[in-house]
């Protein structure tokens, strides 16, 4: 017979700190809490005596300060009399519309030679592989700088466009493609209903919103239809005019007239000037990321199973249909994670247009603004906080989306 | 039977046909161009597009190569061999060659070293890369860091050996009391190695540099694809045990270690990597102590190394997670302790599993080292960008020196993929 005693009440020894587990993990903490406040207070304590050493101090009271330097490419006013505020919202807004637009034509590129690699065509699928060898084992900088070069040497300056025996022309008499960027006409409203133009433009842009909603309640109604009697109405038409009725109404009663470029002097003057470097960061940037979304692609499709394929084809769905309501929808559970993270990869890289000379928001805050000003701390910390508020509204955004695509199990 | 059929067929065949050989355009060449280049309307139309592709780009690029010129010491030298027509110039890849891969400073009669260093790092590397070699080619392996170090920045041969005789101090005193406990052992193989190496400084005498075997050259002195190698390798290195500790730290039971390591990585994984390397070229500076001089090699060694630590953590923390639960239970039910069970039994497995992920950060880093040209260290792109291109001799020479950049980049890059794929399927240890 044995009994069942309480264990020995120990009495704390101060080995247990190391040895019992109870215990050690506090242990560990506290020993690191110390650590990682000893190095903060050793980092403060040097950042304080150099600064007092250089007669310096942590304030942001430059950027209200005016800039003194020109920006070419500029989504909203600015002038070198501006802050350096201003001029660092110039940045931003720089960084945002290259990221954007580099994301976009990077999907359609990686899409595109993602799914051309599984191509059957041996010739097509050796081609895109060459291509995405080359584009990724190769420095994203020296791309950039290698297509800014093909645009400044190849493409022809503006004065090559005048005289009666000009050596170019422009495009359709519309667009100029030159040494400094590409000029493409611009399209204003001769009677808004507003003054300004950027409000005439949310109104063009609030009339697609109701297009969308109504090209949406479309597509529900037919399927509605379907469920119901298993025929599909035909909403082709439908659809198109939800989209384009609307649209061609607002621009009609607003007049859109095109202003197009024209050569004057040494430059071309009206319509949009893409700046040169904009348009080699973005390309460099869409051709470079899209080799990277083309693996992700293809290990996307190459990871619904080959059963998938076979049980639709032995339920009579058509290729395309196979494609579009099978495949596709799981593969895109496969592609969309490393897709965000090539969106985000693409907002990081943005930053090399300090290379070429594209004004985002490292070149203006980070390059002419710490320069000129010597706020070196204060730069470098607003351009982190910068970022990383973009790295998380992007990932933020995409995981929502993920969130709504991924596979619904109990 | 054969009776019957006499009688009711006309005419009976007694032997076999023998079998014809298969149509033309199903055999060989053509049928391989049928079933691969033009096995429908849309796939020839496809194929005729690609050969337009390649013709373009051959049409442009080979007699471009092909005409080029080896030898000249000028671009306007080059336009006179080649009167007008197309054709490279390469002479500036052979005239400036040196300082493509050393910098323009480093002094021409060490360049010796940094090969030798290469070639060293070639045998050093090897015993890590290629499990198959005799396991005693480690301790080369474990030399050739302070090996290198001297080589390539000279100056006295104390320095490194101090550096070594500390770890290798750390390393004993871990060996002795690493049986009993890991804490004790750590703890005093950092106590022991600081020990070594304030005790050895002391010993250094001031000025030995001056008059040394080898030469001292100062860091600002590197530059070419010499800089873009070093700071790969060292970065990479570096940066494994750091995100291995890092990816361990995420998974911790512990809050505050843990949230130390989720802080860390996200910010460093949320940022650029040129912000970090401005970070370390106009505000490093400021964190040091107000008399030293942290040169800014070694301050961007530290930039990167974290930047890439942070990614290289969260390719670990994957494996981590792939591994079945049942590993750590296994190892817990053993009787393991934590240190034991990772080195013995987890880590083994998280790093196989992770090994294609690490390779593909090792390679961006590698890529990403061309970024240093922007803070104005001389790297290749530095080089090729700033004084090679603003020499009144070269200015134009773009394509002939981008080409060479990206050809370099390209075989070291595309053989490091090659290297994983080799190791993955050597790795691959689960029956399929």
């Amino acid at each position: 017979m044995s009994t069942l005693t309480d264990p020995p009440n120990e009495s704390f020894r101060l080995s247990m700190l190391i040895n019992d587990t109870r215990y050690r993990s506090l242990t560990f903490q506290v020993i690191a809490a110390i650590v990682l406040a000893l190095c903060i207070w050793y980092l403060g304590n040097n950042l304080i005596q150099n600064l007092r050493a250089a007669g310096l101090n942590i304030s942001y009271a430059f950027l209200g300060d005016s800039a003194g330097y020109d920006i070419n490419q500029r989504l909203v006013e600015y002038d070198s009399q501006s802050s350096h505020a201003r001029a660092a919202l110039v940045g931003v807004l720089n960084t945002l519309l290259v990221a954007f637009l580099a994301c976009i034509t990077a999907t359609i590129f990686g899409v595109i030679a993602g799914v051309l690699r599984l191509s059957n065509n041996w010739l097509v699928s050796k081609l895109m592989a060459v291509y995405v060898e080359i584009f990724r084992n190769i420095p994203v900088l020296i791309w950039i700088i290698i297509i800014f070069t093909i645009m400044t040497a190849v493409l022809p300056g503006p004065r090559e466009f005048r005289g009666d025996d000009a050596t170019s022309s422009m495009l359709f008499d519309a667009f100029a493609f030159t040494n400094r960027g590409i000029y493409t006409p611009l399209p204003w409203f001769q009677n808004g209903i507003f003054e300004s133009a950027s409000m005439n433009w949310l109104l063009v842009l609030a009339g697609l919103g109701l297009s969308w909603v109504a090209a949406h309640q479309i597509n529900a109604w037919a399927n509605n239809k379907q469920e119901a009697t298993g025929v599909r109405p035909k909403t082709l038409l439908p659809v198109l005019a939800a989209w384009l009725v609307p649209f061609l109404a607002l621009t009609m009663i607003m007049g859109l007239t095109w202003e197009y470029p024209e050569l004057k002097g040494f430059n071309f003057t009206g319509g949009i000037k893409v700046g040169g470097p904009l348009i080699a960061l973005w390309f460099a940037l869409s051709i470079y990321t899209g080799a990277f979304i083309a693996e992700n692609v293809r290990a996307g499709i190459q990871a619904v199973s080959k059963g998938q394929t076979e049980a639709a084809a032995a339920l009579g769905l058509r290729p395309r249909r196979v494609m579009n309501l099978v495949v596709l929808p799981q593969a895109m559970r496969v592609i969309i994670p490393p897709l965000i993270s090539q969106f985000l990869n693409i907002t990081k890289n943005s930053s090399l247009a300090i290379a070429v000379g594209y004004a985002d928001i490292t070149a203006t805050l980070g390059g002419i603004t710490l320069n000129q000003t010597g706020r070196a701390i204060e730069c470098v910390l607003l351009l982190m906080l910068f970022y990383l508020t973009a790295s998380l509204v992007i990932s933020m955004v995409m995981n929502v989306y993920n969130a709504s695509v991924k596979l619904k199990e109990r | 039977m054969s009776d019957t059929h006499a009688q009711t067929v006309a005419f009976v065949r007694e032997t076999q046909i023998p079998p014809a050989p298969p149509p033309a355009s199903e055999t060989g060449v053509v049928k391989w161009l049928r079933e691969n280049l033009f096995s429908n309307a849309a796939n020839s139309a496809l194929t005729i597009a690609a050969l337009a592709v390649i013709y373009m780009v051959l049409q442009n690029t080979l007699p471009w190569i092909l005409n080029g010129v080896w030898t000249t010491s000028s671009l306007a030298e080059c336009r006179e061999i080649l009167q007008g027509k197309t054709g490279a110039c390469f002479s500036v890849l052979t005239e400036r060659w040196n300082q493509l891969l050393y910098g323009f400073k480093y002094p021409s009669d060490a360049y010796w070293r940094p090969n030798l260093a290469l070639v060293l790092l070639l045998f050093a590397a090897a015993p890590v890369l290629f499990f198959d070699l005799p396991r005693k080619l480690l301790i080369f392996t474990a030399i050739y860091p302070f090996l290198a170090f001297w080589l390539i920045w000279g100056g006295t041969l104390m320095v490194p050996v101090v550096a070594l005789l500390g770890f290798a101090a750390g390393a004993a005193v871990f060996q002795t009391f690493g049986k009993s406990s890991f804490a004790i052992a750590f703890f005093g193989a950092i106590a022991a190695a600081f020990a070594v190496w304030i005790a050895g400084g002391m010993l250094i005498p001031e000025g030995a540099s001056e008059n040394a075997w080898l030469s001292p050259v100062p860091s600002r002195d590197l530059g070419g694809f010499m800089l873009n190698l070093m700071l790969g390798v060292t970065c990479v290195s570096l940066s494994l045990p750091l995100g291995i500790a890092l990816a361990l730290g995420r998974q911790s039971d512990m809050p505050l270690i843990k949230w130390m390591c989720v802080i860390f990585i996200e910010f460093v994984r949320g940022v650029p990597l040129i912000t970090l390397l401005f970070v370390a070229s106009v505000m490093l500076a400021y964190f040091f102590p107000p008399e030293s001089t942290v040169d800014l090699f070694l301050r961007v060694v530290i930039m990167i190394t974290m930047f890439s630590a942070a990614y290289i953590a969260e390719v670990i923390r994957g494996g981590l997670a792939a591994l079945p639960k049942g590993q750590y239970e296994a190892a817990d039910s053993l009787g393991l302790d934590y240190a034991q069970a990772m080195r013995l039994i987890i880590l083994p497995q998280a790093l196989k599993i992770s090994i294609p992920g690490i390779v593909n950060v090792a390679v961006g880093l590698f890529k990403d080292t061309t970024l240093v040209s922007v803070i104005s260290m001389f790297d290749l792109v530095g080089m090729i960008r700033g004084p090679i291109l603003a020499s009144t001799e070269w200015n134009g020479v773009y394509w002939e020196l981008l080409g060479f950049a990206a050809l370099l980049f390209f075989v070291v890059c595309y053989g490091i993929s090659q290297y994983s794929q080799w190791l993955e399927r050597r790795l691959a240890t689960d029956h399929r």
